[in-house]
């Protein structure tokens, strides 16, 4: 097995391959790509052979940023068998060249935020820490394109890297009960638009009126793993045009 | 060959604080941010199927806190297991954990638990309701499943198959007293150290597996925030990567949340461990004040301890009663 490639426990029912480096926290879309390759070699290997041990094995598959998290169902195996057949079956991870690799049409997802105190709480929080004004905050909001590294957390939930360094910002140290839908956020280098009303940690910027998660829609969201993604400043009345709603507490 | 679905079933009167429609969740839609949803007592779910005979991923209702009321529009088979919410049919007291046969115009009604918060209502067959994204389990905060996608309200109509044959004729089935569990408010959560264990110090860990800790205020099907000792990791976040169910998230203020069934699918903060399905079930039947302590297991002893709750829960036969 690639040397670089660890297998950890997760849970009872769950293992976590780490792709990149203990200890590595940075963003890199080679490793991205690699967690891309082994999902999609696991989930060829199940969907060819029905009959395969994995396809009743393997109940779930999470990829993130640099790993991929692998449920499996406790009433056929353990982790032992799990950690052995992935051990095999990524043998081959990493060692292709990554043109091979990344296979993925990216497209490119333009997204408006009302970038302002009123939709983006911490705005001010970050502009003093990084001793910027607010307008050159957002400036250095918009002047990225960002990969989808991740889905996750929630449905449409897309982790985007990576933010300048200068309005990176940690997460909050105890998070918010309740962070509105459409909030445009950035913990550490990431950044990222709220699909739903969930409890979140990270720093608030902005308010986006596209809805990211729609069950009933096909495709059920506007970007998938591998795009590239561009926000776009809007005013007030814009934002309440294309269907925004603002929250009024932030709790 | 079609079958033809029944519209009628259990019609909502009062939906009570929080009743939701599970199966045994969701699985396969991780990748899209579709979390697992489904029963947090899981064996109290399963036990509700088991006494009316059904199979054990039978859509069935989550009562919590209680005050849910039904009225039923067929002749069917029910059950309800879980927290001691005091059961009546028709003004009639009733005891859990174990079947009854119920007409068209009974009315089913749950009070609220002095023990344990959750309740296992379910019907012989199961409540036909559509799957989304291949399970019926329903997750308010994604607003997905149930009828739709959101916790119980008055007026909702439930279909169920009515009984085919002779209701009278089939016995009902009883789970006996002394292997009912009980629910106290001190629970033991076996922990298998994972994740970014190693980066938490070993007093640090120490630590963490001998302090009490108490449920606070936030707890919900999401996760539980515990209060107590904080606990101090050698980094602040991680690159967000997959959460497994019972995982316990240390995010900077120290104190831990043990993740569960509609937890988020992915997540940066760092985390020490997870605990057992067994002991999150136990878990979620705590309330704030509950007393939680942690204990770390192998992950063998992990598997053992599943397996034989699973050995004992298929040996256990229902006396048939009536």
């Amino acid at each position: 097995m690639p040397q670089h490639l660890t297998i950890h426990l997760a849970g009872e029912n769950a293992l976590i391959i780490y792709f990149s480096q203990e200890g590595d926290g940075q963003l890199s879309a080679n490793v991205s790509a690699k967690v891309q390759q082994a999902e999609q070699l696991i989930r060829k290997v199940m969907a060819q052979e029905l009959a395969h041990e994995l396809s009743k094995d393997i109940i779930d598959l999470v990829p993130s940023y640099a790993s991929l998290m692998v449920m499996f169902n406790m009433l056929t195996t353990d982790h032992h068998q799990v950690r052995n057949k992935l051990r095999t079956l990524l043998q081959t991870i990493g060692q292709n060249s990554t043109e091979q690799v990344i296979t993925h049409q990216a497209n490119l997802v333009e997204l408006p935020v009302y970038y302002s105190h009123e939709s983006g709480p911490d705005l001010s929080v970050i502009a003093q820490r990084a001793q910027l004004t607010v307008e050159q905050v957002i400036e250095l909001h918009q002047a990225q394109e960002y990969r989808v590294y991740a889905i996750g957390f929630a449905p449409g939930f897309a982790y985007l890297g990576e933010v300048d360094e200068r309005i990176a910002a940690p997460r909050l140290s105890t998070p918010r009960m309740k962070v509105p839908k459409g909030a445009v956020a950035i913990a550490d280098r990431q950044t990222a638009v709220y699909p739903s009303v969930s409890p979140g940690g990270w720093n608030l910027i902005g308010l986006c009126p596209i809805n990211m998660f729609d069950a009933k829609a096909s495709p059920s969201m506007p970007v998938n793993v591998g795009d590239r993604v561009k926000f776009t400043a809007i005013s007030k009345d814009e934002f309440l045009k294309l269907g925004g709603v603002l929250e009024v507490s932030y709790d | 060959m079609t079958k033809a679905l029944s519209t009628q079933g259990f019609v909502v009167d009062q939906p009570g604080m929080l009743s939701l429609i599970q199966d045994v969740g969701r699985f396969g839609a991780f990748n899209i941010g579709l979390t697992n949803g489904g029963p947090v007592d899981l064996l109290a779910f399963q036990w509700a199927n088991r006494l009316c005979s059904n199979t054990l991923n039978a859509t069935a209702i989550e009562i919590s806190l209680g005050g849910l009321t039904l009225t039923a529009q067929v002749d069917t088979t029910l059950a309800v297991t879980g927290a001691n919410m005091p059961l009546t049919i028709n003004g009639e007291v009733k005891a859990l954990w174990r079947s009854y046969h119920v007409k068209a115009g009974d009315v089913i009604a749950l009070g609220f638990a002095s023990q344990g918060l959750r309740c296992y209502l379910a019907v012989a067959d199961g409540f036909s309701i559509s799957p989304s994204f291949g399970s019926t389990a329903t997750v308010c905060r994604e607003g997905v499943g149930g009828l739709h996608g959101g916790k119980l309200v008055a007026g909702d109509v439930l279909a169920c198959t009515p009984n085919r044959t002779n209701n009278e004729a089939k016995k009902n089935l009883l789970l006996v007293d002394k292997l009912i569990p009980s629910y106290t408010n001190e629970i033991l959560l076996h922990t298998v150290p994972s994740y970014q264990q190693h980066h938490f110090s070993s007093h640090q860990q120490r630590l963490f597996f001998s302090s009490e800790y108490t449920v606070s205020k936030s707890f919900d099907r999401m996760g539980y925030r515990l209060e107590g000792q904080a606990i101090t990791c050698d980094i602040e976040g991680i690159l967000s990567e997959g959460i497994c169910h019972g995982a316990v998230q240390i995010p900077a203020d120290g104190q831990p949340i043990v993740l569960l069934n509609d937890r988020q699918t992915i997540g940066g903060y760092p985390k020490i461990g997870a605990v057992s399905s067994i002991d999150t079930a136990k878990l979620g039947q705590l309330s704030q004040g509950g007393k939680i302590r942690f204990e770390a297991i192998s992950m063998e002893q992990a598997h053992n301890l599943f397996h034989l709750n699973l050995s004992r829960f298929n040996r256990t036969e229902l006396v048939v009663c009536d």
